[in-house]
Formats: structure tokens, C-alpha cells, sequence
């Protein structure tokens, strides 16, 4: 603990508690769109227009721009919530909790995305909307897991108890996904022909490589800001017979 | 008391509470074997492609009944309170936990073994396949139950848990329905299935350490 | 490059402007929905805190 700054512990003390963070995210929001349209605006410009065409997949290939960072940030979403899940089971944080479950429907998404663009980068690249495919299937499953999160925390009415249910079922997830991901690899290699193996990846030329690094970049940016769109309506609700928020309801009059 | 006494003490008792109420060991067992002959009917009666899925078939029936009779393990339980008394027994909840998961796969799990053979003959599968079979459902079916067991601790509270209960548990019972349903398989075109079988003993020794953690967690997050 | 160029994609135009599309649409809808769960949130709170007063 003595490693850490005091100012660093007080800043994240401070943030702890719901009013403080509430005022905190109206603040950096507008930075936080800022950035994000920066990013997105360069990496789209650099991927749909700079970028020349692939030699193999012609301009299909530009899907990849949103396909892989989706893929990426399901399970980065993913892991955000297991580990915040677990930090509120620990520590018994309110918002470390409310993390968890708002990160899930944002995950939920991104690997919708992921699994939608992929089917329709597949049908001109390998000739139908889906194949069985390692990764695509070990999406699939992942999907079903935030689905699971989802529909828990909606069953259980109690919402600080529905918050622990998600947090376990969450950390379950997490031992288990990398046994999932490996096990459906291995069943595909055993199961499917070659027709995949065109999609190995090829060393990623430069300009083609920026782009889908900015747009990394920018979900990420993304996540944040609907993040805290979601906290906050968890927050108000939840605390809604706070003081706070009786302040700021007056406020919104 | 000691704990091994009180961990005997459980299983015995939920095996006695089971020979009372036969149906809860019949039921599944009849479903499996119900699906199973829903196949053919469904999807026609020629030999060779049902000799072909019957791998599959089998695992994914036992599959579906391992978990449909999930919902009796903790139920009755925790509809008449012994589940909390299980809870605030000086014992550690996670092995009284163990016991019950044991006795419930001694009671649901294991008559599957018992008809495997029969429904194998059924779909006309290869002979050679069939100790291979029962070897993936001797270790497989306990990964299901003990998987299976965090999804029941983490609904028992719920009154309508049965759909949110499927949709849990499903997806993590996949890796032991690719390796058990390809280990047949394999075994029945006479290939060497050692890989397929470690890699499910190490599944069961995983899941044997690791599941009685989160489903005592669970438990207690549903009963307070 | 034309537009009608940019907009065909080499003929690929529909797989990658639908891919777009639908993830922005996704994207939109998980900023939006939570924005107006708190309009509502404050015009049923500010209601109830008038009936108390």
C-alpha cells in the first residue's frame, strides 16, 4: 500500500463514492467524445480510403477494421468484468460491482458485432454466412456466456445479491474460457479442411496496420463512454433515495 | 464429528432420500431415453447415418438429461431448509458441497452408464466404440454434474430458474462434449482416443478441485 | 478515386457498408438507450418529489 502515492489512494477513494464519481464523468465526457471521434475519424479515413485494396480479398478485407477490435474488446470487456466483479465480491465496492454488470451488455454487443461483420465477411471470402469455424464458434460461445450474465442479474430481484451472482458466474467464465477456446480450436483442425487456412494471417502491411490499431484504440474510447452512460443510470436508480440524487433530480427542474 | 463422517453422512442420506423417491432417478433416465429414439424418427432410419451421428447423439442426450436433472440437487433442500443447516455446519461448506454433487451423479449420472450400451445398440454402433463410450461417460458425466452444480446453486433461489439454468450452464459443457463426443468416434474407427480420455481425466480432476468453491459461494449468496 | 468507386468497394460494396452500418447502429443503441433510461429516471423521480413536497 505505502508504494502508492497518497494522492493516487485518495483519487481512487474518492471515486468509490457514487456522488463524486457522478460530478468526475461529467467532466471528462467531453474529452472522452473528443478523443474518440479523433480516433475513429482518423482510423476510418486511414482504413476505407488510404489503405490500398488486398491483393487476395479486395476491398472486402476492409471489414477487418471492425471486425478484429470488436473481437478484441469482447473478450477485454469480458475480462473488465470479471475482474471488477470480483473486486466487488472482495471488497464489498458498490461501483466495482456496477461496473461488472454495465460492462456486460456493452461485451454483448461487441461480440455480436464481431460475429455479424464476420458472417458477412465470410460469405464472399469462403462462400457462405457461416462456417464452423474455431473462432468463430468459440465467439458464439462467448456471446452465449455474456448472454447468460445478462439474463441472471435480470431473474434475481435483489440487485446488490444479483451483482455477487454475476460476479461468480462471471469468474466461472473466465477459468473457463480459455478451455473453451482451446477445445473448439482443437475440434475444428480435426473436423474441417483446409478451407480457413486462407484466412492465416499474412504479415500486416504498415498502412493497413495503423488504421486497425486507431480503431482499437477508439472502441476502446468507446467502451468508456458507454460505460459511464451505463453506471450512471445504475447509480441514479440504485441510490435513488440518496441525498445526491434528490439534489440533482431538483437540480434537473 | 468429523468432517469425513459428516461428508458420508450426506451422501448416504441423499442416496436414501433418492431410493424413496425413485422417480427423481427414473426420470432422466427415461428422457435420455426418449431423445434418443426421437433421433431415428426425426431424422429417418438409414443405418450408415445414424451410425455416423450416433457419437453424438448419445453425448448430447446425456447432456440434456445431466442437466435437466440439475434442478432436483439443491431443491427439495432448499425448499425445507436443510440447506441452511448444510451452511452453518462448522464443516466446510465446499466438501459438504462435494458430498451432495457425488451422491446426486450416483443417483443421476451413473444409471446413464447403465442404458449407454443398450441405446449404442440402438443406433447400430460399432462394438469396438462402445467400452470407449462408457469410459467418456464415466468421466464425463461428473464434470456435468459438478459444472452443472454452480448453475443450480447460483438460480436455486429463483422460482422460474429452469430457461436462465440452461442458458448457464450449456455453454461451459461444451469442451467435454468435443472431446467425449470425438474420443467415440475416433474409437470407433478403430483410432487411438489416449489423448481425448487424459484430457477428460484432467477436466474431472479440474472441476473436482475448483467447482465445490463457487457453488458454496453461490449457495450461500442464494439462501441469505 | 470517385465516390461511386468508394461507395462500390471493388464490388464488395454491400458486405462492408452493411457491416458498418450495423455496427454503428449497435454502437448508437448502447449510448442512446442508457441516455434515455435517465430522462425518464429524472422525470419520474422530479414527479414523485413533488408529490412528497
Amino acid at each position: 500500500m505505502f508504494l502508492i502515492p497518497n494522492a493516487v489512494v485518495r483519487f481512487f477513494h474518492r471515486m468509490a463514492s457514487p456522488p463524486h464519481f457522478y460530478a468526475f464523468t461529467d467532466k471528462v465526457m467531453p474529452w472522452l467524445i473528443i478523443i474518440f471521434v479523433l480516433l475513429t475519424g482518423f482510423g476510418l479515413y486511414g482504413g476505407l480510403y488510404l489503405a490500398p485494396a488486398d491483393y487476395q480479398q479486395g476491398d472486402s478485407y476492409r471489414i477487418i477494421y471492425i471486425h478484429v477490435p470488436s473481437a478484441w474488446m469482447s473478450l477485454f470487456i469480458y475480462m473488465v468484468m470479471a475482474i471488477s466483479g470480483a473486486i466487488g465480491l472482495v471488497w464489498r465496492i458498490k461501483l466495482a460491482e456496477i461496473v461488472a454488470i454495465s460492462s456486460a451488455p456493452i461485451g454483448a454487443s461487441f461480440t455480436f458485432i464481431a460475429l455479424f461483420t464476420g458472417s458477412l465477411w465470410g460469405k464472399p471470402m469462403w462462400g457462405t454466412w457461416w462456417v464452423w469455424d474455431a473462432r468463430l464458434t468459440s465467439e458464439l460461445i462467448l456471446l452465449f456466456l455474456y448472454l447468460g450474465v445478462i439474463g441472471l442479474y435480470g431473474a434475481i430481484d435483489d440487485k446488490r445479491v444479483a451483482s455477487k451472482a454475476v460476479a461468480i458466474l462471471a469468474l466461472v467464465g473466465v477459468v473457463n474460457i480459455p478451455i473453451i477456446h482451446y477445445s473448439v480450436e482443437w475440434w475444428n483442425t480435426l473436423h474441417q479442411g483446409p478451407t480457413v487456412t486462407k484466412m492465416d494471417k499474412p504479415s500486416i502491411h504498415i498502412s493497413m496496420l495503423i488504421p486497425l490499431l486507431l480503431m482499437a484504440l477508439s472502441f476502446k474510447f468507446y467502451y468508456l463512454i458507454a460505460l459511464i452512460q451505463r453506471i450512471r443510470i445504475e447509480l441514479l436508480q440504485r441510490e435513488r433515495n440518496a441525498q445526491w440524487v434528490k439534489t440533482k433530480v431538483l437540480e434537473q427542474n | 464429528m468429523s468432517l469425513f463422517y459428516a461428508f458420508l453422512a450426506i451422501i448416504k442420506r441423499d442416496l436414501l432420500l433418492a431410493v424413496r423417491r425413485r422417480t427423481e432417478i427414473a426420470n432422466p433416465l427415461l428422457f435420455f431415453i426418449l431423445v434418443i429414439t426421437l433421433f431415428p424418427l426425426g431424422i429417418g432410419a438409414q443405418p450408415h447415418l445414424l451410425q455416423a451421428i450416433a457419437p453424438g447423439i448419445i453425448w448430447v442426450s446425456a447432456l440434456l438429461a445431466a442437466m435437466l436433472s440439475l434442478d432436483s440437487l439443491f431443491r427439495s433442500d432448499f425448499d425445507d431448509g436443510s440447506l441452511e443447516q448444510i451452511l452453518l455446519s462448522p464443516y466446510p461448506t465446499s466438501i459438504l458441497v462435494l458430498a451432495k454433487i457425488i451422491a446426486h451423479w450416483l443417483v443421476t449420472g451413473l444409471p446413464l452408464l447403465i442404458v449407454a450400451p443398450l441405446l449404442a445398440v440402438f443406433l447400430g454402433m460399432p462394438t469396438q466404440s462402445l467400452g470407449v463410450l462408457l469410459l467418456t461417460l464415466l468421466l464425463g458425466t461428473p464434470v456435468l454434474s459438478l459444472i452443472g452444480a454452480i448453475g443450480v446453486a447460483l438460480t436455486v433461489g429463483l422460482r422460474r430458474g429452469g430457461m436462465i439454468l440452461s442458458l448457464l450452464v450449456l455453454p461451459l459443457y461444451v469442451p467435454v462434449l468435443i472431446f467425449a463426443g470425438n474420443a467415440v468416434e475416433m474409437a470407433g474407427s478403430g483410432l487411438p482416443v489416449d489423448a481425448q480420455i487424459n484430457i477428460l481425466i484432467s477436466m474431472l480432476c479440474l472441476s473436482l478441485v475448483l467447482a465445490p468453491w463457487p457453488t458454496a459461494a453461490a449457495l450461500k449468496m442464494s439462501v441469505n | 478515386m470517385s465516390l461511386e468507386q468508394f461507395l462500390s468497394m471493388g464490388g464488395y460494396g454491400f458486405y462492408v457498408w452493411t457491416s458498418y452500418g450495423v455496427t454503428f447502429l449497435v454502437l448508437l443503441a448502447n449510448i442512446i438507450i442508457p441516455i434515455m433510461q435517465r430522462k425518464q429516471f429524472f422525470v419520474k423521480a422530479s414527479k414523485k418529489q413533488r408529490q412528497s413536497l
